[in-house]
């Protein structure tokens, strides 16, 4: 049996096949982008966590430092217990607050960590005291018309 | 009586219909039983993979490129009347990598590669080569359909990968260079939003379905044809509609299954 020209276009042919799927995985999925080393899990208790989901971004000063990798209903205190985790080269302080924010006026949700001062660093498994809902935008419109309203009732 | 004569017809479509599954079901068991030669010959395979996947691979590419071009336009479109024009780099990749790249690419596959090995089969039938290679004590199945089926089992995940690529590039040909969209964020938008396990495996998972659909399809309509020209002709015509129907059947199974929403 020897080699042919067809083998060879065969060759081509799944060569660049695979650096098609090559392509798909690195250049438009986000297989390539941000990876989470050696991570650490946190959790945050949040109140409303709005549109919240897995695999949102969570940054601190606009860099990603890690993912939410879970999101349940804590039936004790009828809050949501997000479950991030983060590169283990980050480490922030015990007074870390939590906020879901938004990116842009429409865009994806995620979780900005401001940081604190305190001398001793969050360990694996602790959980961020401090936190701040997200903004649900009927809330904010009714707040703004109960106000209106009452400000029209005292004149 | 019509009515007997309408009810009598339908009881032997129905019944003619099922007769005929339950053949290609056992066709299949025995064609994937003896697909050892396949393997074990594997240049076979190759030159198999060869006529469905190389001499397809212009049209594919050709298509892809076109369908992410107006994608990019009609996308455009649109979303630059709601001020989110940057968005259409998602646009473009999630539509060509979750639909249209799997499944215009199966489309294009039937027609082009399938209808071929229909007709190959067939002739082959017509011709009574199928009947001198079992005179020989080769295995027809063995020896010419399975090589045909796992060609075009291993052809159609590629071609479907290199539709959605060369349609990508179409969209941003469109896009960036001809319209002038940002490409930091063209880019940038399509990595965050494309997830690689949710979008693009559950892409790949569909090619491969509607690879192994269209391959099953084509071989047992050549090797169930008729054989005469006429039965040869109609076979070819009957590999093309019945897979378009069952790879856009399958779609919405598989879509469904897949993307529930979170």
């Amino acid at each position: 049996m020897s080699r042919t020209t067809l083998d060879l276009w065969v060759g081509f042919f799944v060569t660049i096949g695979i650096a098609a799927l090559v392509f798909l995985a690195l250049r438009v999925g986000n297989l390539g982008g941000t990876t989470i080393r050696n991570s650490y899990q946190l959790t945050a208790q949040f109140d409303n966590i709005g549109s919240l989901k897995v695999r949102a971004p969570v940054k601190s000063s606009g860099v990603v430092v890690g993912r939410v990798s879970a999101i349940d209903f804590e039936q004790e205190t009828y809050t949501a217990r997000v479950t991030m985790s983060l590169d283990g080269r980050y480490q922030f302080p015990k007074d870390t607050f939590a906020k879901i924010l938004t990116a842009g006026l429409l865009g994806e949700q995620y979780i900005g960590l401001a940081v604190g001062g305190d001398e001793t660093m969050l360990a694996a498994g602790n959980t961020i005291g401090k936190t701040q809902s997200a903004i649900v935008l009927e809330e904010l419109i009714s707040q703004f018309m109960f106000n209106k309203a009452s400000e029209g009732a005292a004149q | 009586m019509p009515n007997a004569d309408l009810i009598r017809t339908i009881g032997r479509q129905v019944n003619n219909g099922i007769w005929r599954l339950g053949y290609a079901a056992r066709f299949a068991m025995i064609m994937l039983l003896q697909s050892g030669i396949a393997f074990r010959r594997f240049h076979l395979t190759i030159k198999e993979v060869y006529f469905t996947g190389v001499l397809s691979l212009i049209i594919i590419l050709v298509s892809g490129l076109f369908v992410g071009m107006v994608l990019g336009l009609q996308g455009y479109n649109t979303l630059q009347r709601y001020g989110s024009s940057e968005s259409l780099g998602v646009l473009v990749a999630l539509a060509l990598v979750r639909e249209l790249g799997p499944v215009i690419s199966g489309l294009l596959f039937a027609s082009r590669a399938g209808s071929a090995v229909t007709a190959e089969i067939g002739l082959m039938k017509a011709t009574e080569q199928l009947s001198a290679m079992e005179m020989m004590a080769v295995d027809p199945i063995g020896r010419v359909v399975a090589p045909r089926f796992w060609g075009g089992v291993i052809a159609m995940p590629l071609l479907a990968a290199l539709f959605s690529a060369a349609g990508i590039f179409g969209g941003y040909l469109v896009g960036v260079q001809l319209i002038g969209v940002d490409e930091g964020s063209f880019w940038s938008q399509m990595q965050s939003s494309v997830d690689f396990h949710e979008d693009i495996v559950n892409g790949v998972i569909k090619s491969v379905v509607f690879g192994i659909l269209v391959s099953i399809i084509a071989v047992f309509e050549g090797y169930d044809s008729v054989p005469t020209a006429e039965g040869v002709s109609n076979a070819t015509t009957r590999t093309v509609v019945t897979s378009s129907l069952v790879i856009l059947f399958a779609d919405f199974i598989l879509t469904a299954l897949m993307f529930r929403g979170t």
